[in-house]
């Protein structure tokens, strides 16, 4: 089984590479049981979406 | 680029003179300007290029920003495809020595996980609600800049390179040299961090009266 380390850090790589069938399992499996990675497998995925959005604020000029 | 200076062959022309008027906000976009550059590419002489020329090509446009928050927004959007383009091509040439502490750095996530490797009970990440909400929000992005300014300069520069530049994993490893699993650790460690602030100092500010 995975623990909250390696759990965060492969929500982490994720964000880099695609993740094996065998990987997404255990994360699977641990979220089931820990809110608090839960919680961090989403905020990861916010935090890209908040990356994206302040780079693409930056790139529109205000016509 | 040309011998021209930013601030020499615009005095005759009306339409940028509201930029070149107040002195303050421009060294202070300039500052901030020269902050980012000079992390991302680690050369301050490169860094100092960059920055003059994409201030130079947003001047030179001024008249079409309404204010001066469209014109920082376009002028660093100019200056990220020139770090961009500058990464690109000069791959390896940047010292990767001062980017790898990472046993200082462990000693820092013990805070966070126990012997076992699970959340400590004060620092388990907590529900955000709706956070997306929060994008529309320019206090939040206050508060955004001020963790990405948090994070440690080597940290930050890999996790720009990657979520802000857009760069891919072995175009930055090829770019500070490092190898990609040094590269996981610190992409890891910055977003930890900046997540840990973000909560800190906005999701859960204000739900800690006690």
């Amino acid at each position: 089984m995975l623990n909250c380390r390696e759990a965060t850090r492969l929500y982490s790589e994720a964000r880099e590479r695609e993740l094996t069938f065998k990987e997404r399992a255990l994360l699977r499996m641990h979220i089931a049981m820990c809110s608090g990675c839960r919680n961090f497998g989403e905020q990861m995925a916010f935090l890209r979406d908040a990356m994206r959005a302040y780079a693409k604020g930056r790139d529109e000029k205000d016509k | 680029m040309s011998g021209t200076t930013f601030t020499g062959d615009h005095a005759a022309d009306p339409s940028s003179a509201w930029v070149l008027r107040d002195e303050s906000f421009l060294a202070a976009l300039r500052g901030q300007m020269l902050r980012f550059a000079s992390l991302q590419l680690s050369d301050s002489q490169l860094a100092e290029d960059a920055v003059q020329e994409a201030l130079i090509g947003a001047l030179r446009n001024a008249e079409s920003f309404s204010g001066q928050a469209a014109l920082k927004t376009w002028v660093f959007a100019i200056l990220r495809h020139k770090i961009a383009d500058i990464l690109r091509q000069r791959m390896r040439l940047v010292d990767a020595s001062s980017l790898l502490r990472e046993e200082e750095e462990d000693e820092d996530f013990s805070v966070l996980f126990d012997r076992s490797g699970h959340w400590q009970v004060d620092e388990r990440p907590a529900a955000w609600g709706n956070p997306h909400e929060s994008l529309r929000e320019r206090e939040f992005w206050q508060v955004f800049e001020v963790c990405l300014e948090n994070l440690p300069a080597n940290q930050a520069r890999v996790f720009m390179m990657r979520e802000f530049v857009e760069l891919e994993s072995d175009e930055i490893c090829a770019a500070v040299g490092v190898s990609v699993s040094n590269l996981n650790v610190m992409l890891y460690r910055a977003r930890v961090r900046l997540r840990e602030c973000l909560e800190n100092r906005w999701f859960l500010d204000g739900e800690r009266a006690c």
